[in-house]
C-alpha cells in the first residue's frame, strides 16, 4: 500500500482504488477474528473494534510514509494495518504472544511497530495527542519533513489535554495531524449528552487551526481531504484538524450489547458502511462485481493465514516478564 | 571558587546543551531564566529553539518531551514545582514510564523532569511539598535528589546521559548554598548512593536536604560520642541496597531522615527492605524521622513546628542507641 501511496502524484487510478477497497477487508476481517476469538476467551483483556470506521484510516494512513508517525487511540488496529504493519505480528501481539509486535507486552490497547512509524496505540483517551505533537516538535527541530498523525475519538475532546495540545501545537505550528474520528460516543455515552459543542472542527478556530468536517465513511472524501491536509503540513503551515464523521458498527468493546443505541440507527449500518460504499462507487465506474468479489475473498485468505500462524506463535516465556523496564544492565540489575 | 545550587545546575544544563545537539530545555518560563534563575541565559546562548518557553499547560508539555525523546529528542522539561507534576502525572505514569515496556524494548524515552520541591520560606500548601514517593511506585522511572551543588552537577549530566525517563528533584532550600566544583571530576553513576560521612555507631540514610541535617546531626552526636555514618541516597529509584546494607552490617542500627511525610514514603520502603534483608544484623528497631501528617503551613512558625530537622534526627539516634533523652 505504500509503494502506491507514496507513487501518487495524480489522483488515484482504479487500481488504486481497489487495492484500497481490499484494504478496508483487510481491516474488518481481522477485527471479525478479534471479535470471535475474544468471545471465545482467547484474547486477553477487551480489545476495542473500529468496524466501520475503516475508510478513516485507509483513507489516510495509505498516504503517509514509513518515516512519518502515527500515534492512536484504544481503537487502533485499523491505523496500524493501513499505515502497513505487518498481519501477522500485530495480530499474534493482539492474542498476546511472543513474536508479537512487542512481544506480548502491549496487546491491542498497545501497539507498537516503531520500524513502521507506528509509535503507539494508548488506553488513556487524549493521552495520545501531545505525544503526536511531540513528535512532530522533534521532526521540525531536526528539519525534517515527515509529519506525526494522531487518531482520537470525540471523547477525547472532554479532556484538558486536547485543549491544551491544540494551544501548543498551534502555536510553534508542529507538522501534526489531528484526526477526530467522531462516531457519536464517548464510549457509551452519546455526543448530546457529554457536550454542547455539536462538531470537534469547532475547537480548532480559536486557536487558528486548519479544519474540515468530512464524511468518514466515504473512502474518496476522506483520501481528497487527507491529501490536502497533508499537502498542508508538508509546507509547514502548522497543525491541522480533521474530523471524520463516522459510524460505530461495533460496540464500545468486544462484548459491548450496546443497549444505549436504537434499533433504527443500528439498523442504519449498512447504509452507512464504507466498504459497501466504496463498492458502489466502484460499480458505477464500471468495474464488476465479481472483480471486487475476488478482491475481498483474497483479503479474507490473507488475513485467515496471517490469523493461522499468529495462533500458532508461543507465548511469551514468564522468565522474561522483567525484561525491558530499563535499558541500563546495571538499572536493571537492581530489584526497583 | 565556590559556586551556588543555582549555578552549578545551570554550567551542567550549559555544558549539556553544548555537548549533545539533541538536548533541549523546555518548560514555564526557561527562556526567561525559569522561576528561581536556573536557565538564565541559556536561551541567548543556545538559542530560543533549544530553549524553549511553554504554556502553562503541565499535562501537554510532558507529553510533549515524551514524544519528542521517541523521537531522538533528549529534552530536558523543568515543572517548575512538584506540587504541579499532578498534572504531568497521567504522561509520567501511563505514557513516559511504560513506553520501553509496553513496547517490548523498541522504544525509549531519554528525558528528564527537573523539578523542584520541598519547604522553605513561606511557600506554604500547594508550593513546598516532597512527593517523590508517588513516582517510586512506578516501573520504568528513575528517581533522583541531590544533596549539595557539586552533586546535582555530575547527577543531572549523568541523568540526562542515562537515556531512560528521569525525575530530578531539587531542593528549594539548597538553591543558594555554596559549594566548590571539583574541575574534571567523574560524574556519579545514577543508581548509587554514597557515604556523605563514615561512621561505625549507626547508620542515618538521607536523600535531598536532609543530608544536610543529616550530617549537622552527625556532628551534634560526634560530639557526644556517638559516630554516625551518613548514607546520601542520591538516587531513589533505583534504590541502592548494597550500599546500605553494607554500612547496616557495619553499625547494626539505621535511621532513615526525609521531609516528606513518613505514610508510604521512601523511608517506609527502605525499612521495609532492611527488615527483609538484614534482620539478623540488627541491634535496635529502624527508625524514621520526616515530616508532621500535616500539609505544610504558611506561618514561619508553623512552617517551623513542622518540619524534622537535626534535633529531631539526634532525638532518633539516641532512641535508637538507648540512650535516654
Amino acid at each position: 500500500m505504500h509503494d502506491i501511496a507514496r507513487s501518487l502524484v495524480a489522483e488515484p487510478t482504479l487500481a488504486d482504488w481497489k487495492e484500497m477497497y481490499g484494504a478496508l477487508w483487510r481491516i474488518r476481517l481481522f477485527e471479525g477474528h478479534v471479535q470471535r476469538l475474544a468471545a471465545a476467551g482467547e484474547i486477553p483483556g477487551f480489545p476495542h473494534l473500529s468496524t466501520g470506521q475503516e475508510a478513516v484510516a485507509v483513507g489516510i494512513c495509505t498516504q503517509l510514509a514509513r518515516e512519518d508517525v502515527l500515534f492512536t487511540s484504544h481503537r487502533g488496529h485499523g491505523h496500524v494495518l493501513a499505515k502497513g504493519s505487518d498481519m501477522e505480528a500485530t495480530f499474534a501481539e493482539i492474542l498476546g504472544r511472543q513474536n508479537g509486535l512487542c512481544g506480548g507486552r502491549g496487546g491491542s490497547m498497545h501497539l507498537v511497530d516503531a520500524t513502521n512509524g507506528v509509535l503507539g496505540a494508548t488506553g488513556v483517551v487524549a493521552g495520545n495527542l501531545a505525544l503526536a505533537a511531540g513528535a512532530a516538535w522533534a521532526m521540525q527541530a531536526q528539519g525534517r519533513e515527515n509529519i506525526s498523525v494522531v487518531f482520537f475519538g470525540d471523547g477525547a475532546t472532554g479532556a484538558g489535554a486536547f485543549h491544551e495540545t491544540l494551544n501548543l501545537a498551534a502555536l510553534w505550528r508542529l507538522p501534526v495531524l489531528f484526526v477526530c474520528e467522531n462516531n457519536g460516543y464517548a464510549e457509551f455515552t452519546s455526543r448530546e449528552e457529554h457536550s454542547n459543542v455539536n462538531h470537534v472542527s469547532s475547537f480548532a478556530a480559536p486557536y487558528g487551526i486548519a479544519t474540515r468536517t468530512i464524511d468518514g465513511n466515504d473512502l474518496p472524501a476522506v483520501f481528497a481531504a487527507a491529501r490536502h491536509a497533508i499537502e498542508t503540513l508538508r509546507r509547514g503551515a502548522g497543525p491541522y484538524l480533521l474530523e471524520c464523521m463516522t459510524f460505530r458498527m461495533a460496540g464500545h468493546y468486544v462484548g459491548d450489547a450496546q443497549q444505549y443505541r436504537s434499533k433504527e440507527e443500528l439498523a442504519a449500518i449498512r447504509e452507512k458502511c464504507p466498504i459497501e460504499r466504496l463498492r458502489r462507487y466502484l460499480v458505477e465506474r464500471g468495474v464488476n462485481s465479481e472483480e471486487l468479489d475476488a478482491i475481498g475473498e483474497r483479503a479474507r485468505d490473507a488475513v485467515l493465514q496471517a490469523v493461522q500462524r499468529a495462533l500458532e506463535a508461543p507465548p511469551p516465556d514468564p522468565a522474561t516478564v522483567l525484561e525491558y523496564v530499563y535499558r541500563a544492565p546495571a538499572l536493571a540489575a537492581i530489584p526497583g | 571558587m565556590q559556586h551556588t545550587f543555582i549555578e552549578i545546575l545551570r554550567r551542567a544544563l550549559d555544558e549539556e546543551l553544548a555537548r549533545d545537539a539533541a538536548v533541549y530545555l523546555l518548560g514555564e518560563d526557561v527562556a526567561a531564566g525559569g522561576a528561581f534563575g536556573v536557565t538564565r541565559g541559556l536561551a541567548q546562548k543556545h538559542g530560543s529553539a533549544r530553549v524553549r518557553n511553554t504554556p502553562i499547560s503541565e499535562a501537554a508539555i510532558t507529553g510533549l518531551a515524551t514524544g519528542a525523546a521517541l523521537c531522538g529528542l533528549k529534552p530536558v522539561l523543568e515543572i517548575m514545582f512538584i506540587d504541579f507534576a499532578t498534572l504531568s502525572m497521567d504522561c509520567l505514569v501511563n505514557q513516559t514510564a511504560k513506553y520501553r515496556y509496553m513496547s517490548g524494548g523498541q522504544l525509549a524515552v531519554p528525558l528528564v523532569v527537573r523539578t523542584q520541591a520541598g519547604a522553605a520560606g513561606g511557600a506554604a500548601a500547594q508550593h513546598s511539598q516532597s512527593l517523590e514517593a508517588w513516582f517510586i511506585h512506578v516501573p520504568g522511572l528513575i528517581v533522583v535528589a541531590p544533596s549539595t551543588p557539586a552533586e546535582a552537577y555530575g547527577l543531572l549530566k549523568s541523568a540526562i546521559r542515562l537515556g531512560e525517563p528521569v525525575l530530578f528533584v531539587e531542593h528549594k532550600r539548597l538553591y543558594t548554598m555554596k559549594e566548590e566544583l571539583a574541575v574534571g571530576a567523574e560524574l556519579p553513576p545514577i543508581g548509587r548512593a554514597r557515604i556523605a560521612k563514615p561512621g561505625t555507631d549507626v547508620t542515618v540514610i538521607a536523600y535531598s536536604a536532609m543530608v544536610q541535617s543529616a550530617l549537622e546531626a552527625a556532628q551534634k552526636l560526634a560530639d557526644a560520642g556517638i559516630s554516625a555514618e551518613v548514607i546520601d541516597l542520591r538516587t531513589l529509584l533505583p534504590l541502592d541496597m548494597a550500599t546500605i546494607a553494607a554500612s547496616v552490617s557495619k553499625t547494626h542500627r539505621a535511621l532513615i531522615a526525609h521531609e516528606a511525610v513518613l505514610n508510604g514514603g521512601v523511608g517506609a520502603e527502605i525499612a521495609a527492605r532492611i527488615g527483609a534483608e538484614l534482620f539478623d544484623e540488627l541491634d535496635a528497631p529502624v527508625l524514621r524521622v520526616g515530616c508532621g501528617f500535616a500539609p505544610i503551613p504558611f506561618a514561619p512558625q508553623l512552617e517551623r513546628a513542622l518540619l524534622p530537622g537535626s534535633a529531631d534526627l539526634v532525638r532518633a539516634v539516641r532512641q535508637i542507641m538507648g540512650l535516654a533523652e
